[in-house]
C-alpha cells in the first residue's frame, strides 16, 4: 500500500490538498452548486489538455489549439447568426475544419520535416488572421440556445448530485473516448513508441505519418469541441481562445507527461488541469491581483517539471 | 558622498515625476466634468458629432486653401470593436465630401513605433493638406505630432497627447464624466448600503482608470459596500467566472458597475443561471447588451464613449482648409448615457451584437451593410 503510494503521480495529492484548501477557505465549495460550477469551468481545458497530451506525447507540441478555439466560436456565431436550426451542421462543419487543420498540421511536420513547435505556431497565426478577417475584427453573429446548451446548462433536481452542467457530461465523455485510445488500443502503444524514440518506431513498423495524422487531429478536434463549450458558457468574443495552448501544455506538464515524447498519460494529465483550475480558484478565493496569480502560476509550472524531473531520475526511468 | 548622490537622485526624482506618473484620480478634472455634463452644448442636438462646450475657438484662417483636398490619417489600429465601428463611421464620413479628392490612411496596428514612421512618412510624402491622428500612446506620439504641426494643421482625437500644438484636440467629455453617470446611477437605485463590484478591463489606460476612479469616489461617497475590483482583460468566460466567484462566496450584490460593455452580457447570465434576479448590471452602447437590457426588462444605466466621435476629424479637417474657426484648443463632444426612457431608441436587432449604437450613422452612405448589418 504504502509502496503504491510512492509510485503515484504527485498531482493527485496536490489536487485533493488543493480541493482541501478551497474548501476549508470556501465551504461553498462543498456542496453541488460549488463543485459542479468548478468542474463546468475546468471541462474546456481538461479536454484541449488531453488533446495537446497526444501531440506531446507523439514528440511534438499543438500551438494551434489556442487559435482553432478562437475560430470555432467566431466561425460559429458568423454562420449560425442566430439560426437555432443550422446548429447541427454548423458544429459538425467546425469538427471537419479541426480534422484539416491537424492533418494539415502532421503532415507540414511529416512531409517538409518542420519543427512542430514552429508547424504549430505557423497555423497559430495563420487561423488568427482568418479568423479576424472573417470578423472584420469584432464578433458578428449571435450563438442560438440550442448551441449554447453544451456550455451553459444545468441539469436541475437531479438526487444527491442536484445539478449536472452539460459541459462535465460533454468532459467525462469526450475523455474517457480518449483515455481510451491512448491506453486501451495498440495505437496508443505505437503513439508513445513513437514519441519516445522515432527512428526504433519507424524500425518496429510503426507508420509514423499515420500516427502523427491522427494525434494532431485529436488535438484539433479536441480545440473545437473545448471551442463549442467555451462559446456555449459565455457567449462570443474575439480573444476567447488567447493562451489556452500554453494553458494545455502546462496541464499536462503538470500530470507528469514528459516534453518531447514518450510519456504521459490522460488520467494525470485531466488531473493537472484540475490542479490548474483549482489554482486559478484558490489564488481568486484569496484575492491575489492578477499579476501575483501570474507569478504563482509561472513558479508552479517550473516546479511540477523540476519534480517530474527529479522522480524520473530517482526511479531510472 | 553617498548623500549627496541620494539627495541628488531624490530630488531629480521629485522633479521628474510630476511629469511622468499620470494621475488618474484629478479632482479638477472631475469636477469640471461633472460640470460639462451638466451643461448645455452648443450647436444642433441632431447632429452631437458638430456640437461643443464653451466658446473658445481656433483661429484657422492661415491654413485657408482651395480644395479639393488630401486629407491625411494616421490611425493607431483598428484592433476592437469600438475602433472597428469609428473607423467604419469616418470611412463613410469621407464619403459624404466631395471636396476631399484623397484619404491617404495608415494603421498602426497597436504599435507605438510603427505609429511614428507612419506618420514621418506621411509627411515626407507631402502630399496631405491636413493630418489626423488617433495617438496610440499619448506620450510616446507626442514628438511626431509636434514636428507634424510645423509642416501642416493637424486633429488629433480620442486619445491625447502632451502638447498644444495641434489645431484642435477632439474627444467627448471624458473617462471622469463616463464614471460619474455610471456611479451615481448605483448610488441612486441600488439598495442602501448593499455590495457593489466593480469589473474593470486592465490597469495602466488613462480613460479606463479615470472610469474607474471616478465611479468608485461616488460609490464610496454614497456608503455602498465595494466588496472587489476585478480585471477581466475583457474575457466574457473569465468575467461571468468572476460573477459567479462573488454570488457563490454570499455577497449580496446590488450593482455590478462595468468600465466597459463588451462583457456586460456574461454578467447578467451570471445571475441568470444560478436562477437569480438581475440586479443593476452597467453596460455600454453595445447592441448585445442593450437586447438584453429590453427583453429582461433591466433596471441600469448605459454611459457611452460615442463612436460618432470619428466623424468630427474630418469635418474639422474641411473646416480648417476652409479657414472656418472650429473649436479649439479642445474640441469636447456631448457623451450621453443611455437609460431606462430612451433604450428604445438605440435598440436594433438588425446589427451585429458588440456593434456601438451611439455611432451617429443610421443617415450615412451603406447603412447598415458597412457596419455589419442587414
Amino acid at each position: 500500500m504504502i509502496n503504491r503510494l510512492k509510485h503515484m503521480n504527485p498531482v493527485f495529492l496536490v489536487l485533493l490538498l488543493l480541493f482541501v484548501a478551497i474548501a476549508i477557505l470556501s465551504p461553498y465549495f462543498l456542496q453541488p452548486a460549488g463543485y459542479m460550477n468548478f468542474f463546468k469551468r475546468a471541462a474546456p481545458i481538461a479536454i484541449l489538455a488531453v488533446g495537446q497530451l497526444y501531440v506531446i506525447n507523439s514528440g511534438g507540441f499543438d500551438l494551434s489549439a489556442g487559435a482553432l478555439v478562437t475560430l470555432t466560436v467566431i466561425g460559429s456565431s458568423i454562420l449560425l447568426d442566430g439560426d437555432a436550426s443550422a446548429t447541427w451542421w454548423v458544429i459538425t462543419a467546425m469538427l471537419a475544419v479541426g480534422v484539416v487543420v491537424g492533418t494539415v498540421n502532421a503532415l507540414v511536420v511529416s512531409w517538409l520535416k518542420v519543427p512542430s513547435i514552429i508547424a504549430t505556431l505557423g497555423m497559430m497565426i495563420t487561423l488568427g488572421g482568418v479568423a479576424l478577417t472573417w470578423s472584420g475584427g469584432a464578433p458578428r453573429g449571435y450563438l442560438p440556445e440550442n448551441f449554447r446548451f453544451f456550455g451553459r446548462y444545468l441539469i436541475k433536481d437531479l438526487p444527491v448530485i442536484k445539478i449536472l452542467p452539460v459541459a462535465v457530461i460533454v468532459m467525462v465523455v469526450i475523455c474517457a473516448a480518449m483515455w481510451w485510445l491512448m491506453h486501451r488500443t495498440n495505437y496508443g502503444k505505437r503513439l508513445v513508441a513513437m514519441g519516445d524514440n522515432p527512428k526504433a518506431a519507424m524500425l518496429a513498423g510503426v507508420p509514423l505519418t499515420q500516427t502523427r495524422v491522427v494525434a494532431f487531429v485529436m488535438s484539433s478536434v479536441s480545440a473545437v469541441i473545448a471551442g463549442i463549450l467555451l462559446g456555449g458558457f459565455a457567449g462570443v468574443s474575439t480573444d476567447v481562445g488567447v493562451g489556452l495552448e500554453l494553458q494545455a501544455i502546462t496541464a499536462a506538464v503538470i500530470g507528469g507527461a514528459q516534453l518531447l515524447g514518450g510519456r504521459g498519460t490522460v488520467g494525470a494529465t485531466i488531473a493537472g488541469a484540475l490542479v490548474l483550475q483549482a489554482m486559478f480558484t484558490l489564488l481568486n478565493i484569496l484575492g491575489f491581483p492578477k499579476p501575483i496569480r501570474d507569478v504563482v502560476q509561472g513558479l508552479i509550472l517550473i516546479s511540477a517539471v523540476v519534480i517530474a524531473g527529479y522522480r524520473r531520475r530517482r526511479s531510472g526511468g | 558622498m553617498f548623500y549627496k548622490f541620494a539627495a541628488t537622485a531624490l530630488t531629480a526624482l521629485a522633479v521628474a515625476l510630476p511629469a511622468h506618473a499620470q494621475n488618474f484620480d484629478d479632482p479638477v478634472e472631475f469636477a469640471k466634468q461633472k460640470d460639462m455634463l451638466a451643461a448645455t452644448a452648443n450647436g444642433a442636438a441632431e447632429t452631437p458629432w458638430l456640437q461643443y462646450y464653451g466658446d473658445v475657438m481656433a483661429d484657422t484662417s492661415a491654413f485657408k486653401k482651395d480644395g479639393p483636398h488630401t486629407i491625411c490619417f494616421s490611425n493607431a489600429g483598428v484592433n476592437n470593436p469600438w475602433r472597428v465601428v469609428g473607423w467604419n463611421t469616418m470611412q463613410a464620413e469621407v464619403d459624404l465630401h466631395d471636396n476631399i479628392a484623397n484619404f491617404v490612411v495608415t494603421d498602426a496596428e497597436g504599435s507605438d513605433d510603427k505609429q511614428i514612421a507612419d506618420i514621418e512618412d506621411l509627411l515626407a510624402g507631402g502630399t496631405c493638406d491636413a493630418l489626423i491622428v488617433s495617438p496610440n500612446t499619448t506620450a510616446a506620439l507626442t514628438p511626431a505630432v509636434e514636428k507634424a504641426c510645423e509642416q501642416l494643421p493637424v486633429i488629433v482625437f480620442d486619445r491625447g497627447v502632451n502638447t498644444n500644438c495641434p489645431v484642435t484636440f477632439i474627444k467627448p467629455v471624458g473617462g471622469y464624466g463616463f464614471g460619474i453617470q455610471s456611479g451615481e446611477f448605483i448610488a441612486a437605485n441600488a439598495p442602501a448600503g448593499s455590495d457593489v463590484l466593480m469589473l474593470r478591463i486592465l490597469p495602466g489606460v488613462d480613460v479606463l482608470e479615470t472610469r474607474y476612479s471616478a465611479a468608485k469616489r461616488i460609490l464610496e461617497e454614497a456608503g455602498l459596500n465595494i466588496v472587489g475590483a476585478e480585471f477581466t482583460d475583457g474575457d466574457r468566460a473569465k468575467t461571468k467566472a468572476i460573477v459567479e466567484d462573488y454570488i457563490q462566496r454570499g455577497n449580496q450584490l446590488g450593482a455590478v458597475w462595468m468600465d466597459a460593455g463588451a462583457t456586460s452580457v456574461a454578467a447578467i447570465e451570471a445571475f441568470e443561471d444560478m436562477g437569480l434576479d438581475v440586479p443593476i448590471v452597467t453596460g455600454e452602447d453595445q447592441q448585445d447588451f442593450l437586447q438584453k437590457w429590453q427583453e429582461i426588462g433591466m433596471n441600469t444605466i448605459a454611459p457611452t464613449y460615442p463612436t460618432y466621435q470619428w466623424r468630427t476629424p474630418i469635418l474639422a479637417a474641411l473646416k480648417i482648409l476652409d479657414g472656418e474657426a472650429i473649436p479649439g484648443p479642445e474640441w469636447n463632444l456631448p457623451q450621453p448615457a443611455i437609460t431606462n426612457d430612451n433604450l428604445a431608441d438605440f435598440v436594433n436587432p438588425s446589427m451585429p451584437p458588440l456593434h456601438y449604437a451611439a455611432c451617429g450613422c443610421e443617415n450615412m452612405p451603406d447603412y447598415p451593410a458597412r457596419w455589419g448589418g442587414k
